[in-house]
């Protein structure tokens, strides 16, 4: 029956026009010659690590005025509210600049907020983040976004509506600029060569086949069940054995049993067979791969 | 063990120590930087890179674990970014900015430099003689709440005092040269990154910066106050008003490079001229920052004309001998 429904989907799937979907990753080749793939920071996630960066500056900011103010109260000085002015017309410019420049130019390229998300700065020819580049992407912001924000908030100067109308198309066209190009630069990264990208932290796991070669002697596969799924399938495969839900589990095994045929009277748990499947199929795949053939996944027949 | 079977199985066997070894490492530079590292690690850390690199190759051909092609990508991007990442140690490039590379940037801009200043001076004449024949151009040019009452309808009593009030006490000065340095690095900003737009509004911007300037004389002028005006406003105006001529040419260099990009792509063109631009404006807001102490500061605590000329005069030799003093060319 499974066999039936496989020729018949056959001709359908070799016809099947490829589109390029856009997936975010892109080739990064390094001085050494290897591509090591990175895929391109997500729009929201930007803005989010943005967000936060803004929410650490001005409770910084907030901070020392609610000291400031302590010390005004405690001490009698007269001077507190003039402080404050400083603080918030130069501290706020002061401290994001350094903030955002400092933080940068270390050797993670990234802020708090993105480092929290996973990304970072990155030259987007593949060579070094130059400190030029990491302030001209950095100064453009202003222009961005502190710019018009300082249309919106300035009241009470003869600023009036059609201003503030003015600042906010202008900070939308640019705010969303990163969504009408393909690498979500924004004007800052176009302007200083840079690009954001993500780059969290991956820690190598157990290798999946690590209880095979024990296992495989009570578990046999025939070459035929091993050739029913590729490589594709086999990555699929992994993803259900490392997420551990057993529900998954247990679907994909029943799943697995059916198409290769599997019957044994041996009783074996469902994460069993699949590890003991995962193994086999890893294992028969790879030494075609030495041999040239890079099975792509179940529908080819090479 | 049971003999392994998988080749890829073994490939990692072998290798995992240097790439465990490579880990620790970077976590401790992500935290700290390169400080964190010792010699022996320093010259360790190509190596393991190179290593984790030839692994990453390696694995893609032999190995079909997507969990370990994903750890050594992770793996071999971080160690990239610290390999061939920025070489900045704070205080040695501040120095390394001001005594070499902010000068050098500027003078390279100086075609741009003329045209912008250019501009200005057309505006400001301009204005000048407009307001001169007839004083109602004045408000066509000086938005009102900058004007602080200095309009045609003013006494010449009160223009005069504008030009030696003094603020009561030092509490404001502080304030007020904070405002104005936050408010004048907007404006240099603004005449920066508007460049892009092929030049258009910073022209603009350059043009109505002269305006002001000159309108400003104009009203003054009438009440027989130029002398007196113009001490007033180049006491910080040599510097403010130069600083946005290297913002407007730094803008201009980025607008002429989206128009004529010459061989290269508009957006390749547009990020070299960009860099070298923020190389400039970086000294710019330093010069902004002087300007504001000078306008906060120094105009209120000097009320003699020529003191204020003088510091003025001062402030253009000492800025014209720093940037286009001739240099030796650079070592490399």
């Amino acid at each position: 029956m499974t066999a039936a429904a496989t020729t018949n989907r056959k001709p359908k799937r070799t016809s099947r026009p490829r589109r390029p979907v856009d997936d975010g990753w892109r080739e990064f080749v390094t001085p050494e010659g290897v591509d090591l793939r990175l895929k391109i920071g997500a729009f929201g996630e930007r803005c989010a690590a943005f967000l936060i960066d803004v929410g650490i500056i001005a409770a910084t900011l907030l901070a020392l005025t609610l000291l400031l103010a302590a010390i005004g109260a405690g001490t009698g000085w007269k001077g507190t509210g003039e402080a404050a002015t400083i603080i918030w017309l130069l501290g706020f410019f002061l401290a994001r600049e350094a903030y955002f420049i400092g933080f940068e130019l270390r050797p993670n390229g990234a802020t708090p907020g993105k480092r929290a998300l996973g990304l970072r700065v990155a030259a987007r020819d593949g060579g070094r983040l130059t400190a030029n580049a990491v302030f001209a992407r950095n100064a453009m912001r202003e222009l961005e976004v502190f710019l018009p924000a300082s249309f919106l908030f300035a009241q009470g100067q003869g600023v009036d509506a059609g201003l503030m109308v003015l600042g906010a198309i202008w900070s939308g066209i640019f705010v969303l600029f990163p969504l009408f190009n393909r690498d979500r630069l924004r004007l800052g990264d176009l302007a200083a060569g840079t690009m954001v990208v993500k780059a969290p932290r991956r820690v190598l796991r157990p290798d999946l086949a690590q209880d095979g070669p024990v296992l495989i002697g009570a578990i046999a596969f025939t070459e035929a069940q091993l050739d029913a799924y590729g490589i594709k399938e086999l990555q699929v495969l992994e993803e259900v054995l490392r997420r551990a839900d057993r529900r998954a589990i247990a679907e994909v095994s029943t799943r697995i049993r059916a198409k290769i045929g599997w019957e044994t009277p041996l009783e074996v748990s469902d994460k069993t067979f699949l590890n003991a499947y995962y193994t086999g199929l890893r294992a028969r795949l790879e030494t075609r791969m030495l041999f040239g053939h890079r099975r792509a996944d179940k529908f080819d027949r090479s | 063990m049971a003999e392994l079977q998988l080749k890829s199985r073994r490939f990692r066997a072998e290798r995992e120590a240097d790439w465990r070894r490579l880990e620790t490492l970077l976590n401790r530079v992500e935290k700290g930087g390169a400080r964190r590292l010792n010699r022996d690690e320093l010259v360790e850390m190509p190596v393991l890179y190179r290593q984790a690199l030839s692994s990453l190759s390696m694995a893609r051909a032999i190995s079909l674990d997507q969990g370990l092609i994903g750890y050594l990508e992770s793996l071999c991007t971080r160690a990239y970014f610290f390999v061939y990442g920025t070489r900045a140690r704070p205080l040695e490039r501040l120095a390394g900015f001001f005594t070499d590379e902010w000068p050098r940037a500027v003078q390279a801009l100086w075609r741009e430099t003329v045209v912008s200043a250019a501009l200005m001076a057309l505006g400001a004449v301009g204005a000048y003689v407009l307001v001169a024949r007839d004083p109602d151009w004045f408000y066509g040019f000086i938005p009102q709440a900058l004007a602080g009452g200095r309009d045609p309808m003013a006494t010449t009593a009160f223009l005069h005092d504008t030009l030696y009030q003094k603020l009561t006490g030092h509490e404001a000065l502080g304030a007020l040269a904070a405002f104005l340095f936050t408010h004048n690095s907007q404006i240099a900003l603004f005449a920066f990154a508007l460049g892009f737009a092929l030049c258009l509004p910073t022209a603009g911007l350059m043009i109505f910066n002269g305006c002001m300037l000159g309108a400003f004389l104009a009203l003054f002028a009438a009440h027989g106050l130029a002398f007196q005006a113009t001490g007033w406003l180049m006491i910080h105006g040599v510097t403010e008003l130069f600083a946005v001529t290297l913002a407007g040419a730094a803008g201009f260099s980025i607008g002429w490079a989206v128009a004529f990009p010459g061989q290269r792509t508009r957006v390749d063109a547009a990020a070299d001229a960009g860099r070298r631009g923020a190389l400039v404006m970086g000294g710019v807001v330093v010069m902004l920052f002087v300007a504001g102490l000078l306008e906060g500061f120094a105009r209120q605590l000097i009320q003699n004309d020529l003191a204020r000329l003088s510091i003025a005069a001062a402030s253009a030799l000492v800025w014209g001998l720093y940037f286009y003093l001739p240099r030796r060319a650079r070592p490399t």
